[in-house]
């Protein structure tokens, strides 16, 4: 069963071969198995999952049931979920439980999923590797002994090995398509604003979506189509209408023009990623797209540029965390300014505080024009060459990471060459564009992620190029084998 | 940009947070490089450039000033470190 897609699961559903109540026991079997060696959840629900699964098969046999109706997922744990943990995988908040859900959760919660509990993450979504975690490091499925990616190495990891149908994920510089491409599996960054991020645990602000992560695209439209659209609750959030992504999927790409970024295949990319990556442009050019060269000449503007807007953002909005009103307290505060400092020094790890300090700094008297204030200005350059680029172009594609999945404890010495990891995903967070990472050859047994980027709310054209790809290929099928010893 | 042991020590006042002792050279020497990378933006040519602070160019939308939240005090002060008749509770800030 663990090994179908939504689309197979939502048919046998409804067709009476099983029940949503024995789907959901069946990947809690998977998740008791198989889990304390990858560590992909934080907290599960296996009470409230029978129940919602309960619920599912009653819509089931009233012919009430949508797509997603008892299909189980994970929420990554950065979505506040009412009266569960929601930790964000840090010490600051392990000890809260959310009096509210997001609107994620509600909506998906709505369309029938069953939630089978929450996805470890880097710690408030500050990581590239899950190392960063209060709750220690996600494996890889594929390879225990290397990182799933982060920030949604949890969720990422769940779906690889089978542990959930889906996962949510978010994304503010790589965080859903970087983990995507490293463990194997679909996810889609939306437009900023198309998916609201109210009841989600802010790190920043102008850059944060969240989106789905799934086995294939197919299922990712699925996802997409119940978690999108305007929500009052957040003001930033898109009042555009939402097309039915899964009417379009099998659209012919006769004549689609895919944009080769030449900055994107240059020095730093892994020789064998991008033979995987040229393999796949060249299976589109067999489905009747057309590759145009082009230059994203800011290109290289894109990492430095995230590393003063997203700390800058992340200072102020963690700000809230201060031992008052939730989270972490330290042990018998002096005074109020101990009481802030002891809960915010112990309550959160090494690489938030580092995100904090940059923040802080960059936001501070005397500093701000030369850091932030230019940081927005050489965004502005970065999102203007995008706009250049379709002008000409339907999509641009390259690789989603410059490597396959590196080792634990690789790069966790080296905070720089760390951010260097998502020198292809964050532009498109900076401009605010969709993105998708769709499993493409893997290199020695390990997953490589193609990356295709689209214009503003054109989710349903990007799904459909994904789409088209997965109907060709089979890289998305393939499953790490979980009884290996390593 | 370098930073020393009593620039972060700073920062982290200015952050109201504390670091232990033995770890704030570590600190400075991240921090060093983070803004060493952050540094190549100086080399941009941004001169009449606006900023980008919105990623989509949208105005701030506005809603009619209407109460549509409930009251859900006991609720969010469940999850407080330490509550007393509904109040937050601190140390004394004034003696």
């Amino acid at each position: 069963m663990h090994d179908q897609s939504i689309v197979e699961l939502g048919a046998a559903l409804r067709a009476g071969e099983f029940s949503s109540v024995e789907l959901t026991r069946h990947f809690m079997q998977r998740v008791e198995r198989l889990d304390g060696d990858l560590n992909a959840l934080i907290t599960t629900t296996p009470e409230q999952a029978l129940v919602e699964a309960g619920s599912a098969d009653q819509a089931i046999k009233k012919g009430q049931a949508g797509a997603l109706t008892g299909i189980p997922i994970v929420q990554k744990d950065i979505f506040c979920t009412r009266g569960v943990k929601t930790s964000c995988g840090s010490k600051m908040l392990d000890n809260f439980v959310s009096p509210y859900d997001a609107t994620v959760v509600e909506r998906l919660r709505q369309a029938g999923v069953v939630c089978l509990g929450k996805a470890n993450m880097d710690e408030f979504a500050m990581g590239s590797s899950n190392e960063t975690s209060f709750y220690g490091p996600v494996r890889n499925p594929w390879d225990r002994e290397r990182v799933p990616g982060g920030s949604s190495g949890g969720s990422a990891a769940a779906v690889a090995a089978r542990l959930a149908v889906a996962a949510t994920g978010t994304d503010t510089g790589g965080s859903i398509r970087q983990p995507a491409a490293l463990c194997g599996i679909t996810g889609l960054k939306p437009t900023y604003g198309r998916v609201s991020r109210f009841g989600m645990i802010a790190f920043a602000s102008s850059l944060d979506q969240a989106g789905p992560m799934t086995r294939s695209a197919e299922d990712a439209a699925l996802l997409l189509q119940a978690m999108a659209g305007f929500d009052p609750r957040d003001s930033t959030c898109a009042n555009e209408t939402v097309p039915d992504y899964s009417s379009t999927l099998r659209d012919s790409l006769e004549g689609l023009k895919i944009g080769l970024p030449r900055e994107y295949f240059g020095e730093g990319l892994d020789p064998a990623v991008a033979a995987s990556i040229q393999a796949a442009i060249h299976l589109y050019e067999r489905l009747g797209a057309r590759v145009i060269d082009i230059s994203l000449p800011n290109a290289g503007l894109a990492v430095p540029t995230y590393y003063v807007v997203a700390p800058a953002e992340c200072s102020s909005n963690l700000s809230r965390f201060d031992g008052v009103r939730f989270g972490y307290r330290c042990e018998e505060p002096k005074d109020l300014e101990d009481l802030y400092k002891r809960s915010r020094g112990e309550g959160f790890g090494a690489e938030v505080k580092r995100r904090i300090m940059i923040g802080t700094y960059a936001l501070s008297a005397g500093y701000y024009d030369a850091y932030y204030l230019k940081a927005q200005q050489t965004r502005h350059l970065i999102s203007d060459d995008f706009k250049q680029a379709f002008e000409q172009v339907d999509v641009i594609m390259g690789p989603t990471t410059p490597t396959t999945a590196f080792g634990l404890g690789e790069k966790m010495d080296d905070p720089v060459t760390m951010y260097l990891n998502d020198i292809y995903t964050i532009a498109a967070n900076l401009a605010g564009l969709p993105g998708i990472s769709l499993p493409a050859e893997p290199v020695n047994g390990l997953p490589v992620g193609l990356q295709i980027i689209g214009n503003y709310f054109t989710e349903a054209k990007i799904l459909n190029v994904a789409h088209r790809f997965q109907q060709e290929t089979e890289w998305h099928e393939l499953t790490p084998d979980l009884n290996k010893q390593s | 940009m370098s930073l020393d042991h009593s620039d972060i020590e700073k920062i982290a006042h200015l952050a109201r947070m504390a670091l232990d002792a033995s770890q704030i050279d570590a600190y400075a020497e991240d921090l060093s490089d983070i803004l060493g990378l952050v540094e190549q933006l100086e080399a941009a040519d941004t001169t009449d450039i606006e900023p980008m602070s919105h990623p989509l160019h949208m105005a701030q939308r506005l809603r009619s000033d209407e109460i549509t939240e409930d009251n859900r005090r006991g609720e969010n002060q469940a999850v407080a470190p330490s509550v007393e008749n509904g109040l937050y509770l601190v140390p004394k800030v004034i003696e």
